[in-house]
């Protein structure tokens, strides 16, 4: 491989990193403020499956790339309200209720995805995310063609991590949501309604985890297929813990991750021998190594998974 | 003085409890009002009534003369009311100025106002003499700042009244000092000052009336110059306590308990006890003063077994133990009053015999083989029963439904019923009423009399000091010194339990 060709090689790397980091960053970005208000929602994995089908849906009863994804938002809204009224207002166990809507997601969408689009009929033709070249700033060389010719849920995922870190540092509505995850009681005794703002962080995050969803549906491949999730709700849950509970962090985390899946696509393009699966399994054993390594290292809000309830 | 705050026959009833029965309060302006009475006597529940946490069930609140229903935090801040709460309402992990405007519309545009509210703080601070940094973090801070820092959150929020809940059960006798400075600024420029206590001498050094409470009733309110002690005792508990509890002079025997240069790491792996050494003989109390979390579970953990000594060596007569297992440490005769009777003292979704026979319910006579001996563990529990007065209708009741004083009455049961040679006893009284903490103040003395060894650890100075034949003080997991009880200076036990050394150890 000549420099050229070491050059091209790591360019096509970096793109397919920003396009693999970038589902996993938007629903990481809404756990983040999810987990700071003290909720832990392992039903991410669910409710992006559930964006991912209602995404193809929109866009194929209405036609548009932009419907499907008001669609795949307005359901997983949907979804979150579902988990809050469950887990901030009756109390319920996190972790069962978020298992509950990841089998309910798995059904939901196998279902549903078989009752519209049949089991042998060919995929119908969608409207999907289109490639968006920035003018100018695209014709950079290198750099260019890796950060400003990606869809739109690319741009926006990665503009959302400054929005979040402002919003959650500078803000009064992000001092009050970490105080929320921190001590609760301590915000009610200053006013604050805990569950208001629960409510509104896991309904704010779910609805990232739809369009997390409905970016792989939509702009990673053009159909939905079951399970296509595949556990990057998970490896969000996991980048939001390394990334330690804030956007910078998630960022870093998520690119890291990414670049697990990236690495994967290569070495199978590469085709070395090795048989696929044990490629396929690379962004896994990453996420476990990683967790395994930062164990401890990481604090999460002191409230953590622990329902409000007054006296 | 004007009438500031009145509260009219309020009542609160929790399911099964009248919290408070018709009680009548009233506060003046830049006066000092303590509310006095034992736990439980539903001082904290109306001031929480007053604060909107609770809702009264009947009766009503004028704040300068207009009738308002308080029913949130947030109403009863814009009517000027703050409240310091025994456990603090503070965030650890956020900024002390990151606290202070916690759920204030304290914003520039859409972004917090973090500097000028800084400089609020900062005038605050200058204002009242509440030393405090705008910037630490809550969580560096120590408990006398952070009592500060709750104070400058309710005078943020334009607090005229204060309540005090609790305020002293933290500090040292210095930081005492300090915050009786504090409210006496407050009350200069005319604030009004509400402090509940339990603790007579403070009730008398710093308020100008008092209003006691008992079992949910005010009992009483008059000018606290004209009140005695032990009159206010008296309305506290409804009959004489005795204040004094006897300690006859023994001439103490071998030593018991011996610790050597003990080191040990709390849960976060970092150093808790520092090279303590210390002695303990039969007929003696040796108390452990000092704030709380300054090493004194650590050390109770390490003598019992449940923590291991990373240097050093602990005896229980000749024996080395160090290290040893809880079961054979209590199999040496030592018996051990966890300090959280509820999570490690008793099983509570047990029985009460089944919580008596906890040490040895392995031997005979409570097990034959393999199969316990229940008739045997029934007889047994009936007469401890009796025998240390538990108040329950019989033996099967569940652990839980005791009431705090009969749990910890069922833990003397089970300890001391073996006869120990070493008692280790932490926070024996916490949370119990007066006439609780008077049997259980007995029962030790008892042991002492009959020959035991008791390592008695308090944050209650006052117990500390009518218990203890000598008196060692720990701060940061270092003994400070040990002084025999009767050159006891408070003043100095003060300034060791605030980390300084004392030079010649008694």
């Amino acid at each position: 491989m000549g420099n050229e060709g070491l050059l091209n090689f790591i360019v096509s790397f970096l793109a397919t990193d920003l396009r693999c980091a970038t589902p996993i960053l938007i629903a990481a970005l809404g756990l983040v403020f999810i987990e700071r208000s003290g909720v832990v929602n392992i039903g991410v994995e669910g409710t992006m499956l559930i964006g991912s089908l209602l995404g193809v849906v929109g866009s194929y009863m209405f036609g548009s790339v932009w419907w499907g994804v008001l669609t795949a938002v307005a359901a997983t809204a949907l979804i979150g309200a579902l988990f809050a009224y469950f887990t901030v207002t009756l109390g319920a166990d996190q972790v069962v209720t978020g298992t509950a809507i990841n089998i309910l997601g798995m059904g939901v969408t196998t279902t549903l995805n078989r009752l519209i689009f049949g089991l042998d009929k060919s995929i119908p033709p969608i409207d999907t995310f289109k490639v968006i070249s920035i003018p100018v700033l695209s014709k950079i060389p290198v750099l260019g063609s890796v950060l400003f010719q990606q869809m739109l849920p690319v741009y926006v995922a990665f503009l959302l991590v400054p929005v979040a870190h402002v919003v959650l540092f500078r803000t009064p509505f992000g001092l009050t949501v970490r105080s929320v995850g921190e001590h609760p009681k301590a915000a009610d005794t200053v006013g604050i309604n805990v569950w208001k703002i629960r409510y509104a962080t896991v309904i704010g995050g779910s609805c990232l985890a739809g369009l997390a969803g409905c970016y792989l549906s939509l702009g990673v491949l053009s159909f939905f297929i079951e399970n296509m999730v595949a556990g990057r709700g998970f490896i969000a849950l996991a980048a939001v813990i390394f990334g330690k509970y804030t956007p910078l962090g998630a960022l870093l985390a998520a690119l890291l991750f990414g670049a697990g899946e990236a690495l994967q696509y290569r070495f199978q393009a590469l085709g070395s021998g090795i048989p696929y699966q044990f490629m396929l399994m690379i962004p896994y054993v990453l996420t476990v190594a990683v967790l395994a390594g930062f164990v401890g290292k990481s604090t999460p809000p002191a409230s953590s998974g622990v329902p409000y309830t007054k006296e | 003085m004007s009438t500031v705050l009145e509260m009219k026959n309020i009542t609160k009833k929790f399911p099964g409890v009248l919290a408070n029965d018709n009680v009548c309060f009233s506060a003046d302006s830049g006066e000092v009002h303590a509310l006095l009475g034992e736990n439980g006597a539903g001082k904290t529940t109306l001031m929480n009534i007053l604060y909107g946490l609770y809702q009264p069930t009947s009766g009503e609140i004028y704040l300068k003369g207009r009738k308002v229903e308080i029913t949130s935090p947030k109403v009863a801040i814009e009517n000027g009311i703050g409240m310091v709460h025994q456990h603090f309402m503070l965030i650890p992990a956020l900024s002390v100025v990151e606290n202070v405007i916690l759920g204030m519309r304290q914003r520039r545009g859409a972004f917090l106002a973090i500097d000028e509210a800084a400089a609020k703080v900062k005038d605050l601070s200058a204002r009242y003499g509440l030393a405090v940094d705008p910037h630490r973090k809550v969580g560096d801070l120590s408990v006398g700042e952070r009592q500060r820092v709750e104070i400058v959150k309710a005078l943020y929020r334009g607090a005229d009244l204060l309540i005090l809940d609790e305020p002293t059960a933290v500090l040292t006798p210095q930081e005492t000092d300090e915050l009786f400075g504090v409210i006496r600024h407050l009350t200069a420029q005319g604030h009004t000052v509400i402090f509940i206590s339990h603790k007579l001498n403070e009730v008398k050094a710093i308020s100008d009336r008092v209003t006691v409470l008992r079992q949910g009733r005010a009992v009483t309110t008059v000018k606290t110059s004209r009140v005695s002690k032990e009159e206010l005792a008296r309305f506290m508990v409804g009959k004489e306590v005795l204040f004094d509890i006897e300690r006859e002079p023994l001439e103490p025997g071998a030593p018991v308990l011996r610790l050597d240069q003990i080191e040990a790491d709390n849960d976060l792996g970092l150093r808790a006890l520092k090279n303590v050494s210390l002695e303990i003989r039969q007929r003696e109390v040796l108390g452990i003063a000092g704030v709380d979390g300054n090493g004194q579970r650590e050390l109770v953990e390490v003598i019992c077994g449940l923590r291991k000594a990373s240097r050093g060596t602990v005896w229980l007569g000749d024996i080395d133990v160090t290290n040893a297992s809880p079961r054979r440490i209590t199999e040496l005769g030592t018996a051990h009053i966890p300090e959280d009777r509820q999570a490690r003292g008793l099983v509570l979704t047990m029985t009460l015999k089944e919580n008596l026979v906890l040490h040895d319910y392995y031997r005979p006579p409570f097990s034959r083989g393999h199969f316990l001996n229940w008739k045997e563990i029934r007889d047994h529990s009936r007469r401890l029963i009796r025998e240390f007065d538990v108040r329950t209708p019989h033996e099967d009741l569940l652990a839980k439904n005791l009431s705090g004083g009969n749990q910890q009455k069922l833990i003397l049961a089970r300890e001391l019923s073996s006869q120990p040679q070493l008692l280790v006893a932490m926070h024996p009284t916490r949370g119990l009423d007066v006439g609780a903490i008077e049997y259980v103040h007995r029962k030790i003395m008892e042991q002492r009399a009959r020959g035991a060894a008791v390592l008695l650890v308090s944050t209650d100075l006052d117990e500390i000091l009518s218990l203890s034949d000598r008196i060692a003080v720990i701060y940061e997991g270092e003994i400070m010194g040990i002084l025999a009880n009767h050159q006891v200076d408070i003043g100095e036990i003060g300034l060791m339990m605030a980390g300084v050394k004392k030079t010649a150890v008694a």
